[in-house]
């Protein structure tokens, strides 16, 4: 039987790098069933029997955030072989806030005192037998950045769980609350299993909603033990939830003056209060932060992962894998349908995905690098302001920023956001930004189409930056969106030097998330397309003018016919380009009749004369704020957690692609081209119109809003 | 009665009673933030929101609008 060990802590407290230590490359990340919640678990190095399941980082074990309702239900439902808690030396008071919850659940627990080098360094002591003494369990201390601790905890902890120990836990609760509690206690003693009755009883007393459902108590017994709170209640002239938690926290304070000497003085600055002096500084943040942005998009988008992907596009497989597969098959007098297939459905598909990784990568890299050096809450602090005036925390920003490298990490970031409602508007707006595919799409029809001009394609950037902005002011309008904006209560940790080992296994796993889950998607998709594009009706192999493809494009040629491009041509750009964005460039290049290997100069010359100028920019601004990539897609959808809200964030940006093509078709031909002001500029006045009352009316009236007005009055 | 959000940098005040109900309120409990807790204002973010705060020994990031809930002296 397998011996299940789980860690529980707080985030910031080094539990990914005692899990990365202690289960190293044997660790699977997913996610908790239903939810958008990493999950996170692994063998222990050298014991093939022993499971470490990584907990989502949590403060407590109340019933209002994802993360701690994930987290509880396992330790309460599955119940583990032990817990390592994980507390953080230099922070314990607000640690111990969780253990004392963690211990009152009826699992063997084994309490791991971290950065215990930093206790150290500051001059603090503390007294591990007084504190495992009052809690009721074994604690050691850690440093898990050296490395050092970390197995010899999870050895007291497999024999904690082989011994079955759990210890008596602390008595936190005085007076008429521990009466209240185990009078509480015996209301349910048939109920429950005998080790969770403690941890039900507090839950009952504090009116917690999810463990009342769950244990469908008779309306007499909850009447019953309603009376014994109210008692308390008015007892202690406060509500029952606050009376636990300043119990709890009276406890601790008790407990570390008794078992933690401290020899910082209160007032003093440490060293990251001494950096953020500078970094949170009024006047040096902005620039500070502008500069560390510029530095990650520098390195990863522009010079290093720019080389790095154009090497892997043009070297690599552009000219030694597809020059090579397609001369092995050439001389192995392979059929030309399945060289076609081949080369350039297969291994055209797989070099597209492979093309990103490089600065995939990159991105990953540095981003890892600022959350766990502790910078990227100053990130969230900084821009907190900003993004809460359109209904977005401050911890928007970052998908954000991400998005102007690739959508799917974007996307993927959003799940640092625990306000559900700001994390989905985070999705479907953050793929607004132009990714490095679509900027290939700016790039070559600039460069084609306004070759002197030197505005055009920044200034996709800040009209990418409006439509977010204006996006959700207007969605902060509706009833779902509109209300309370959600609490930022973040914690800021100090600063510390991140692990390399750390980064880089942060950097890995998400990168490969994205190459399996790219790598079957787009692959698949470049297939279809390669298809569709080679075969007829009748399924014989003919060239792209007579393909399925084209008959697909010609009958949706109408519906671009308002945004300046009503071809099929144009049409099968638009769909191959849902496959990757610059897939529209590729698709209008071989439409065209330019080679599959022709440079940039051999493109350009193939699509000017594909489109007006004026037809080309709206082509433009039709790819770029148009539903993203198929991967963005399914990794939206996967993130949303819900059909509902996957439908609605795809046509979302169905609709404010095509409104804005048909804008800037419309009114560009009128003002720049001089085209009469005919029908078609009538419509794009209304549906402008329409627009600006989206984004200018009086919020909508939410339920919440009307309740929360009451309650005030 | 005076509140966090009217509190200046550099004050250190001590939290008299918790307004507001639910998630938010309960998060701010969770985080250390109860009934005659010490609370010094460290600094404003930049653009004047939030507030950083210490707590228990530790940085807090605050907006001014929750910082209403809790009641001071």
């Amino acid at each position: 039987m397998d011996i299940k060990i789980a860690l529980a802590g707080n985030p910031n407290c080094g539990k990914t790098t005692l899990f990365n230590d202690l289960t190293g490359s044997t660790q699977y990340v997913g996610n908790w069933p239903g939810v958008t919640v990493e999950k996170k678990d692994g063998r222990l190095h050298g014991r093939k029997d022993v499971i470490i399941q990584d907990l989502p980082g949590i403060y407590s074990l109340s019933p209002y955030s994802l993360e701690e309702v994930v987290a509880r239900n396992y330790l309460v439902g599955e119940k583990p072989d032990a817990i390592i808690n994980i507390v953080d030396g230099t922070n314990i008071e607000r640690n111990l806030y969780l253990t004392t919850q963690l211990a009152e659940l009826g699992i063997p627990m084994v309490i791991a005192v971290n950065m215990i080098d930093l206790v150290r360094k500051n001059g603090d002591k503390i007294n591990l037998t007084k504190l495992g003494g009052e809690l009721g369990c074994e604690v050691v201390t850690m440093s898990a950045l050296k490395g050092e601790g970390g197995l010899a905890a999870a050895e007291k902890a497999i024999a904690a769980a082989q011994q079955k120990k759990v210890g008596e836990p602390p008595h936190v609760f005085t007076g008429s609350v521990e009466h209240a509690i185990a009078h509480i206690e015996e209301s349910i003693s048939g109920l429950v299993d005998p080790g969770n009755l403690r941890w039900y009883a507090i839950k009952l007393f504090e009116g917690d909603d999810k463990a009342v459902a769950s244990l469908n108590l008779s309306s007499e017994l909850k009447a019953h033990i309603s009376g014994h709170v109210k008692d308390c209640e008015k007892e202690m002239d406060d509500d029952a939830e606050s009376i636990i938690t300043n119990q709890r926290y009276a406890y601790i304070a008790r407990l570390v003056s008794a078992a933690v000497v401290k020899k910082t003085q209160k007032g003093s600055l440490s060293s990251s209060d001494k950096i953020d002096r500078v970094v949170t500084n009024r006047l040096l943040a902005l620039p500070i932060f502008a500069g560390v942005m510029w530095l990650m998009y520098y390195i990863s988008v522009t010079s290093v992962g720019g080389w790095a992907t154009d090497w892997v596009n043009d070297t690599l497989f552009g000219g030694l894998i597809t020059g090579g597969a397609a001369s092995v098959l050439a001389s192995l007098g392979v059929a030309p349908w399945l060289q076609g297939l081949i080369v350039d459905g297969i291994i055209g598909g797989v070099g597209t995905v492979l093309g990103f990784v490089p600065q995939m990568l990159l991105i990953f890299f540095f981003l890892s690098l600022l959350e766990d050096s502790g910078y990227m809450a100053r990130v969230a602090f900084i821009m907190d302001r900003i993004f809460r005036r359109f209904g977005l925390s401050g911890k928007s920003f970052i998908p954000m920023l991400v998005g102007t490298g690739c959508g799917v990490p974007a996307v993927m970031a959003a799940r640092t956001i625990e306000n559900e409602k700001d994390r989905r508007m985070t999705i479907m707006l953050c793929t607004f930004m132009p990714c490095s595919a679509k900027m290939v799409i700016i790039a070559m029809i600039t460069a084609t189409f306004f070759p002197h001009s030197s505005w055009i394609a920044p200034s996709m950037y800040f009209l990418s930056i409006a439509v977010i902005v204006l996006s959700g002011i207007g969605l902060k309008k509706t009833s779902y969106f509109g209300g309370e904006a959600a609490p930022f209560v973040m914690e800021l940790p100090a600063y510390h030097v991140p692990s390399l080992k750390g980064v880089l296994i942060h950097m890995w796993e998400r990168s490969r998330a994205f190459i399996v889950k790219a790598g079957t998607i787009i692959f698949t998709a470049c297939v279809v397309i390669w298809f569709l594009s080679n075969f007829s009706w009748s399924l014989q192999m003919v060239d792209i003018e007579h393909s399925i493809l084209a008959g697909v494009g010609s009958a949706a040629a109408w519906l671009f016919a308002p945004l300046g491009f009503g071809s099929w041509k144009g049409a099968v750009a638009v769909i191959s380009a849902e496959m990757a964005k610059e897939q529209a460039i590729g698709t209008l290049a071989v439409l065209n009749g330019v080679a599959g290997d022709a440079g940039d100069a051999a493109v350009m010359k193939g699509i000017a004369g594909m489109f007006t100028a004026m037809g080309a920019f709206s082509f433009m601004v039709l790819n770029l704020f148009d539903p993203p990539c198929i991967v963005a897609i399914a990794t939206t959808a996967r993130e949303m957690a819900s059909r509902r809200w996957a439908a609605i964030a795809i046509g979302y940006q169905i609709a404010m692609g095509y409104f804005l093509s048909f804008e800037c078709y419309q009114f560009g031909n009128f003002f720049f081209f001089g085209a009469a002001f005919g029908i078609g500029q009538i419509f794009a006045l209304v549906l402008a119109a329409a627009a600006a009352w989206l984004v200018l009316r009086p919020a909508a009236k939410t339920a919440a809003g009307t309740l929360a007005a009451e309650a005030r009055a | 009665m005076k509140t966090l959000a009217e509190t200046g940098v550099g004050e250190t005040v001590l939290v008299a009673k918790l307004q507001g109900e639910g998630p938010t309120r309960r998060r701010i409990m969770d985080m250390g933030i109860t009934k005659g807790t010490e609370i010094y204002v460290r600094k404003v973010a930049p653009l004047g929101d939030p507030v950083e705060l210490t707590v228990r020994g530790y940085e807090l990031s605050l907006r001014k609008k929750d910082a209403e809930l809790i009641e001071v002296e």
